[in-house]
């Protein structure tokens, strides 16, 4: 198995406005958000990162799709540095969160030929690929309907295409199914296994332990912006359930703090 | 991929989501309309002034002629009309039917001869009524002058002309008001640039930070620095539309607005003066549109760069009203310095004293700034810090 993404020792900390202190009524200057990270995650699998909220996964994704730069350490996507080699990162993958909006004045047709345009794609493949990808997802029927007029539901649809247009071989995904319903959440569910039996490295972070029960092979349990553990679904869980273990490893990291 | 192509895809985009936007198209285009309409009914208040020729007969009534004078208003010289009522005929001056209305007071040329002077004893006085918005009408009261001081300087002050409180100029106050429009012209060309950029500006930048859809087009793999090229090159054509709207409605009701004041003698401005106004309204609109891009790129939503941009907004305003204390012979350094130069330029264009060095150093001065705001917002689009602002 190759090592697709290999992240070492990634660091991020954000300085805090005046006015964020006080509304968080704290008076750190400096929040390390993501403290020293380190993992491997191999071609053709699913890796989990699972972690409560404010733990530091969409700070580490956003790193890892360039769109933040780590204040130390690096990360290497087929062998591109985030730091270094951001183009190249940028299209070896697809990033999706739900904070990546699609513009609400065009239709999904109109933006994916946008961002194919930009992902410099040739207009025949470009086409033969949208055919494809909008009948998976059953966008044609809403392909000319202005995004702003979409459900929830048909949006994140229409964004996950998007997000693939140049068939990128590593999918960095935040919270994929966050706020969709059961029946739109199983499409994506159903789709990451896809693009999984496709050879794909598919990456996600999820405070949700029955996703990653379903879909990942490897997880990686992050908190206050720290490894914890990292191994196989299989491995971590030892005979246990992922939701046992991860009380178990929570609890033990807050007694080692105090 | 191609620089050029990834900017060109960008400024698509930028143009299609405006195009399709009516409210957007609206704010641009409707001041142009608004400005010509407005400017237009100013034009049709003012008397349409008329050409003078050179054996041109002022029409003229003159009331009480003593019999020495009557050769003086000859119908060699005046035609003239005779009035039912002194008031019948001011009104007559008012409208510009009648060039001038002269009024003797009774047994004047005896009172003239027995007239001595002295401090409580009042001189004959002789009305002149005549109205400057017309041409004709100052041509009229120039030769009833000029028969009235011959007289004067023969028989030795023995009788005032037009000495007492009562208003003589029978000129509208719409020829006045016309004064001051011209007066406004810049301050309101240099709003109508600013309006433009505002209405699209923070929509394009804050507004897709608001959404976090700018965080999508930067995850591409194109260079952040030509997301901020393709855009601003978007938000200038279209700044300058609006721009160019408002300019255009501006030049289309000036002959209009002109024609009704005798002091510019019915001409309109030359196409050189209309160029200049274009190259000066045009490297306006692009220092206003970079610069109303930087703010709203360091703001979070449309409303904080709202907010943001409406001191600039004001700034250039009262640098707008600067204009109305007229262009006096300025330093050459004062056109470089921005904003301030073009509202001299475009007083200098409206009074006819276009000076090509002074527009071709404004408009240089208004690029080069545009340059070094150019090359600030790339470097934010760059900065995670701006983009990603919590
Ligand atoms: N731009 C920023 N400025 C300041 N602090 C930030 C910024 N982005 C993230 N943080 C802080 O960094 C920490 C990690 O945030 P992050 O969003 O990565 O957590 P998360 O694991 O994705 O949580 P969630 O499950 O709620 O999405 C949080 O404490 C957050 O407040
Ligand atoms: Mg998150």
């Amino acid at each position: 198995m190759k090592e697709l993404i290999v992240v070492k020792n990634l660091k991020k900390t954000f300085t805090l406005s005046k006015k964020q202190q006080k509304i968080e009524k704290q008076n750190i200057k400096v929040r390390t958000a993501v403290d020293g990270l380190s993992f491997t995650a191999y071609s053709g699998e699913i890796f989990g990162l699972l972690g409560p909220n404010g733990a530091g996964k969409t700070t580490t994704l956003r790193m890892l799709a360039t769109l933040i730069k780590p204040d130390e350490g690096d990360a290497f996507i087929d062998g591109a540095s985030i730091v270094s080699q951001q183009n190249e990162v940028r299209s070896k993958i697809g990033f999706l969160t739900s904070e990546l909006k699609l513009e609400e004045f065009f239709t999904p047709n109109y933006l994916y030929d946008f961002f194919s345009s930009l992902h410099g794609i040739a207009p025949e493949v470009a086409r033969a690929r949208k055919k494809e990808m909008f009948e998976l997802f059953g966008i044609d029927k809403f392909a000319e309907v202005k995004v702003a007029d979409l459900s929830t539901g048909m949006k994140q649809k229409a964004s996950l295409c998007i997000s693939l247009v140049h068939n990128p071989d590593v999918i960095i995904f935040d919270e994929p199914t966050n706020g969709l319903d059961v029946i739109t959440a199983k499409i994506v569910t159903d789709f990451l296994l896809d693009l999984k039996a496709q050879g794909k490295t598919v990456i996600v972070s999820t405070h949700i332990f029955s996703l990653i029960e379903k879909i990942c092979d490897r997880v990686g349990i992050i908190i206050d912006g720290k490894m914890c553990v990292c191994d196989t679904l299989h491995t971590v869980c030892g005979g246990k359930t992922l939701e046992d273990k991860f009380f178990e490893i929570y609890s033990e990291h807050c007694g080692g703090d105090e | 991929m191609k620089r050029s192509r990834a900017i060109f895809t960008i400024f698509k985009k930028e143009m299609a989501r405006f195009c399709k936007d009516r409210r957007t198209m609206t704010s641009l285009i409707l001041p142009g309309i608004l400005i010509y309409v407005i400017y237009s009914l100013m034009g049709n208040f003012m008397t349409d002034a008329f050409m003078t020729d050179e054996d041109y007969k002022p029409v003229i009534s003159v009331v009480n002629c003593p019999d020495q004078m009557q050769s003086a208003f000859s119908e060699e010289i005046f035609v003239l009309q005779k009035t039912e009522s002194i008031d019948a005929a001011k009104e007559l001056v008012a409208d510009s039917t009648l060039d001038a209305l002269v009024v003797f007071p009774d047994n004047f040329w005896n009172d003239m001869l027995t007239y001595t002077p002295s401090p409580d004893n009042a001189a004959p006085n002789v009305d002149i009524y005549y109205n400057t918005t017309s041409e004709t009408s100052s041509v009229a009261y120039t030769s009833v002058m000029a028969i009235l001081d011959g007289l004067e300087a023969s028989i030795s002050n023995k009788f005032d002309i037009n000495n007492s409180s009562k208003t003589y100029d029978m000129a509208s106050d719409e020829s006045m008001a016309s004064f001051m429009f011209s007066m406004i012209m810049p301050m309101l060309l240099i709003m109508f640039c600013v309006v433009g950029c505002m209405a699209v500006a923070p929509e394009s930048i804050a507004g897709e930070k608001e959404r976090g859809t700018i965080a999508t087009l930067l995850i591409t793999p194109i260079k952040r620095s030509d997301i901020a090229l393709g855009k601003i090159l978007a938000l200038s054509v279209l700044s300058i539309i609006s721009g160019a709207s408002s300019a255009i409605g501006v030049i289309a009701s000036l002959p209009k607005l002109m024609g009704g004041m005798a002091e510019f003698d019915g001409s309109v401005y030359g196409a050189s003066d209309y160029a200049f106004l274009a190259v000066i309204i045009m490297s306006t609109t692009l220092l206003f549109v970079t610069l109303v891009s930087i703010i709203s790129c360091l703001a979070k939503s449309v409303k904080e760069a709202a907010s943001y941009v409406s001191p600039v907004m004001i700034l250039s305003m009262v640098i707008g009203i600067t204009g109305m204390l007229g262009s006096s012979s300025q330093a050459i350094w004062v056109y470089l310095i921005p904003v301030y130069n073009s509202v001299q330029c475009i007083v200098e264009i409206f009074s006819f004293e276009a000076n090509a060095l002074h527009i071709i150093l404004t408009a240089v001065t208004n690029i080069a700034v545009m340059g070094v705001g150019v090359f600030v917002l790339t470097r934010m689009f760059n900065s995670e810090k701006i983009m990603f602002k919590k």
